[in-house]
Order: C-alpha cells, then sequence, then structure tokens
C-alpha cells in the first residue's frame, strides 16, 4: 500500500472536486489530504468520507496568498516530515504551476495533467493526452521518490458512491521561505461565467463571426443555458476574440457536456482542443467542413440564421 | 541586460499525429517542425525588453533534434543575437531538457537576468520547464504571463489564472518568466534579418557537454495510440430557410432526450 498525499487547494471553505476525484481513484492506498490554512469539520468529514485517513491543515507565515515559491517550500518541508510516496494535486492554475517546481525540490518527476492513473501493486501508471489530445501515451514516473502527478479535473470522474470513512484533522506548521515572486493584486474577471476548461456548455465563433459585434449573438444564447462563449484561433487572430477564450491546440483544451460550434471548419488545432466534448454540435454552411466528422449533430446553414432560432428554442426548454 | 530565451521545436499544429511502430513516441519521418508557438512570444518580449535596454543581448538555448533548426534561424531571424543548441532527442521530459537548458545556459557564459519561455511547449503540454529550470537555478519564475512592465528595481507581471482572472506579481531580477498568448504581437522575420540570421553565432553542444545523462530521465513514455473515433453523427441540411425552425427544433429535442445534455 503506497503512502499517499492529496494537496487540494479551498476555496470559499470547499476543497476542489478535482480532490475527490482522485481521492476516489486512489481508494486502496494510504491516503491523506493536504490543505493550507483553515478547514470546516463538515469538508473534513466529506474527505474522510471519500477515504482520506488524515487532513493535515498546513499553517505558516506569508501563505495566506499563492506563490509557486511559498507553497512549494512549506509542502517540501512537510512531504519530508512524513515521507509520502506519492503527492498528488490537480492540474488547476495553482497545481500547474507550483507541482514542477515542488518535486524539482526533491529531484523527483512529474505526470502532469493526467487524465488517468492506476496502482497496480507496487506500480503506478497514468495516462496523459498529448499533442492536445491528438493521441495518448502511458507514463510512468522513474527516479527518487516522492513521485508527483497533476490530475485534470472532470476527467476521472466522481466516484459513484464515496467509501465511507472518517479523516483525523491536524494542524501542522510550515515554513514558506523566501518569495521573490509575490502577488501584489488580483484583477477579477470581467465576466462572471465559468471559464472554458471548467465550462459545461461551450458555444464558440470561428472565422465566419466576422467581427467582434456578431459575437453578440453567441453570447445572448450562452445567456440562455448558462454557457461559456469560446472562439477558434481564426477568430482570435482576426481580432474577433480575445485570446482567452481561444479553444484549440494554442489555447485551451477543453471537454464540456456540450461544445456548439458556430462556423467553425474545424482545423485539425481546433479539433484537437475540444474533441473531447461529450457532445458536439456544429453549424456551418460549408457541408463538407472538418467539423461536420466530429459532430454528433451538424446542421449545414447559416449561422447568422441558425443561432437566433436555436436561442429561441433553447429558451422554450428552460420556460 | 544578459536575456535568455528557452525555445522549442515542435510539430506543426496542423500534422496529423501518428503513433511510431514501437509506441514510445509519434512518427517524426516527415513532419514539419516550427518554433513552439508560445515560444515567439517569448522571443518578442524579449527583443522588446532588450530595446527598452540598450546594450543587451538575448540568447536562444534550444535542446532537441539538429537536423533541422527551423526554430532557432526563425528566432535569429526576429533579431535574437546568438544561440546554444543541445543535441537531444525530441521527445524528452520535462526534468531532463530544463537541466539540459540550465547545462545550455551556463555554457553561454554569462550570468542571466531574465530567461523568457513559453508557458508550454505544443507536443506534450506538460506546462513543466519554466519552473523546473528556475527551481534548478534557484530564481522565482511566474508562468503564464500575459502582461510585462518595468517596476522600479522590479518587474511586474500578469499571470493569467481561471476564467481570465490576473494575479499581478512584483518578482525580482534574475527570473524565469513563461508567455502566454495575448502579451504581445510577434514580429515577423525580416527579409535582411533572415539573411543576417545566417551568419549569427549557433554554439552546438550534446548532453553530455551540458552534464546530462540517461539519469536524469524521470518519465517513460510507452503505448502512444490515437484517442477512439467518435462513430459518425447525424447531419440535418438547413440551408432552405423554410427548414431551419424544424431543423433546430429537432437538433434541441435530440440534445435533451437523446442525448441528454440539456
Amino acid at each position: 500500500m503506497a503512502k499517499v498525499l492529496v494537496f487540494s487547494e479551498v476555496s470559499k471553505d470547499k476543497v476542489k472536486p478535482v480532490t475527490l476525484e482522485i481521492l476516489g481513484k486512489a481508494a486502496g492506498q494510504d491516503v491523506d489530504v493536504a490543505v493550507f490554512g483553515d478547514l470546516s469539520d463538515e469538508q473534513v468529514k466529506v474527505l474522510g468520507d471519500y477515504g482520506a485517513k488524515k487532513v493535515h491543515k498546513l499553517k505558516g507565515d506569508n501563505l495566506d496568498k499563492y506563490s509557486a515559491e511559498g507553497y512549494s517550500n512549506a509542502l517540501k518541508g512537510f512531504i519530508e516530515s512524513q515521507g509520502y510516496d506519492y503527492v498528488f494535486s490537480g492540474a488547476t492554475a495553482i497545481g500547474k504551476d507550483m507541482m514542477p517546481r515542488l518535486a524539482t525540490q526533491f529531484d523527483a518527476g512529474l505526470a502532469s495533467d493526467v487524465v488517468n492513473f492506476i496502482f497496480e501493486g507496487d506500480n503506478f501508471s497514468a495516462t496523459r493526452p498529448l499533442f492536445a489530445g491528438k493521441c495518448l501515451a502511458k507514463v510512468e514516473i522513474q527516479g527518487p521518490k516522492p513521485h508527483f502527478v497533476s490530475v485534470r479535473p472532470n476527467a476521472l470522474g466522481m466516484p459513484e458512491t464515496p467509501a465511507g470513512g472518517s479523516a483525523e484533522a491536524a494542524d501542522a506548521s510550515v515554513e514558506a521561505g523566501n518569495i521573490r515572486a509575490a502577488i501584489k493584486e488580483i484583477i477579477a474577471s470581467a465576466s462572471e461565467k465559468a471559464d472554458l476548461t471548467e465550462a459545461n456548455i461551450i458555444i464558440s465563433g470561428g472565422r465566419a463571426m466576422k467581427n467582434s459585434e456578431n459575437f453578440s449573438i453567441l453570447h445572448e444564447c450562452a445567456e440562455v443555458i448558462g454557457a461559456t462563449v469560446g472562439a477558434s484561433r481564426a477568430a482570435v487572430d482576426s481580432g474577433y476574440a480575445s485570446p482567452d477564450m481561444q479553444v484549440g491546440q494554442t489555447g485551451k483544451t477543453v471537454s464540456p457536456s456540450l461544445y456548439i460550434a458556430c462556423g467553425i471548419s474545424g482545423a485539425i488545432q481546433h479539433l484537437a482542443g475540444m474533441r473531447t466534448s461529450k457532445v458536439i454540435v456544429a453549424i456551418n454552411t460549408d457541408p463538407d467542413a472538418p467539423i461536420f466528422t466530429k459532430a454528433d449533430y451538424g446542421i449545414v446553414g447559416d449561422l447568422f440564421k441558425i443561432v437566433p432560432i436555436l436561442t429561441e428554442e433553447l429558451k422554450k426548454i428552460q420556460n | 541586460m544578459n536575456i535568455f530565451v528557452c525555445v522549442k521545436q515542435v510539430p506543426d499544429t496542423e500534422t496529423k499525429v501518428q503513433p511510431n511502430a514501437d509506441g514510445t513516441f509519434i512518427e517524426t519521418t516527415s513532419i514539419k517542425w516550427i518554433m513552439n508557438p508560445y515560444d515567439e512570444f517569448a522571443v518578442e518580449q524579449a527583443l522588446l525588453v532588450k530595446a527598452d535596454n540598450p546594450g543587451s543581448t538575448v540568447t536562444l538555448v534550444r535542446v532537441g533534434g539538429v537536423k533541422d533548426t527551423e526554430a532557432l534561424r526563425t528566432a535569429l531571424a526576429m533579431g535574437a543575437d546568438d544561440a546554444v543548441l543541445v543535441e537531444a532527442d525530441d521527445n524528452l521530459d520535462s526534468y531532463t531538457i530544463a537541466k539540459a537548458l540550465k547545462g545550455g545556459i551556463e555554457k553561454a557564459g554569462k550570468q542571466p537576468d531574465i530567461i523568457f519561455a513559453g508557458k508550454q511547449g505544443i507536443d506534450d503540454d506538460a506546462l513543466q520547464v519554466p519552473q523546473v529550470l528556475a527551481q534548478m537555478l534557484d530564481l522565482p519564475a511566474v508562468s503564464v504571463i500575459v502582461g510585462y512592465e518595468k517596476s522600479g528595481e522590479n518587474i511586474s507581471v500578469k499571470r493569467e489564472i481561471e476564467g481570465g482572472a490576473l494575479e499581478v506579481y512584483e518578482v525580482s531580477t534574475p527570473c524565469v518568466l513563461a508567455t502566454n498568448k495575448g502579451i504581445n504581437t510577434p514580429r515577423y522575420a525580416s527579409l535582411p534579418g533572415i539573411m543576417k540570421a545566417k551568419r549569427k553565432p549557433m554554439q552546438q553542444l550534446t548532453l553530455a557537454d551540458v552534464g546530462v545523462s540517461e539519469d536524469d530521465k524521470r518519465l517513460k513514455y510507452s503505448d502512444f495510440k490515437l484517442p477512439p473515433e467518435k462513430p459518425p453523427g447525424k447531419k440535418f441540411d438547413a440551408t432552405d430557410e423554410a427548414k431551419q425552425q424544424e431543423v433546430v427544433a429537432e437538433v434541441v429535442k435530440l440534445l435533451r432526450e437523446e442525448a441528454k445534455v440539456l
């Protein structure tokens, strides 16, 4: 049985859902959870229910705000004191940034952004998408332990029924050390919509949107179904949409339950970024557009006509 | 200032990826190689910083195959001054690459003030090298930056996080900064730039020269395969305006009742 630590971010006294996904998949190992700062008894109970044995609340100066140096220094000291074999985190903005630094403090390997993993006896292996998901590969970690793994949110899925159990909570004091890159300010996003990578529904526009004003028809539709608006590289490079909206190999890799592609032809690099969406709808005037090969439901027609009708139809079912 | 840029050469984004015969990587024989798109922003930012700090140099460091040197030639043509190329396979893990980059930077014989890199290689999508390299050099790092400003002795950078929110960092130099799309608009190489690039110095080293061996390998890849193909979907013709209402209503119904996503 491997000794495993799952690091979890906490926001508004809630652990990240990916933490529970990892706990479910790591069932059968000796698993602890670590968080920075406080966590309610209620959340400790949830973690115990999903299989955590201990919940360590790491406390120290200069850890109220995230920094790659502070978090990795503090975790390094804590991990050394406990002797873990494996350390997991979600491949979130923080996980992606901090885990490489933490692993290197141990001269250890990190399998980042994995979409599956398995413990088999003393062996561990994971599956990673490469080339934005154009292919998948098995990855094993070698060299000194602990071995580090970051897991893509929403990839493992929630365990159907929590294993049941209870976790013991304890405080541990840790040192953030020297922080040379520190957050001075956080600028909230203008949009209150879910991030593309976390969105349940995405409606994206391509070059055929013709200009940025026309994106308003996508926003209107998105409003009705709580979707996040995305864009193709062609639309971003033409200045119709901002770079943080870009879906594809040089933008964001997304896997919503519903992806609606409007006026997107389906360049290989775009398909790579959205092909793992559960259901894909494509709207395009060109019946031979490559996007139709990936679409569950294809509508050959003018998006400027189709999208407003779609918005009205969706309004009907929302009421 | 001594500015460094880590550059990776990756398969073009339009590449149809095929696993190789033994499943350890992809087939690379007929691939068109390009500079990693996120590294173009790193090169551009380095050139902008150089323009603001006369007397600075921009040195490129790349670890990878030497048969094709498109990425370095493009960056030199954009205006970088010189390059260090560490000959290696194109499928190394992040730890090995970072250690080789560190060795390459040390061989260049000047203390770095800023090391730029793209936030991610679009081949293995690991997002590791900038922070690994920074830790190996004991430097601070900020990744996924979309804004850069001088702030007295320090640098103020904006890092993009979930939902398009931004973290504003103050970071001391020397440091490692990993660029995201949106930070600048990379320039095109001019014709005179391309001609000049051919005469710019490029130091070529081996992995042994920079102290990297097989023992540094941290990840072992196998079973490269294509993701499962989806069965073909349903396609509706709505080019005729009279049919549009009916088609859209049908698709919405299918989304609700068949796909169950609404």
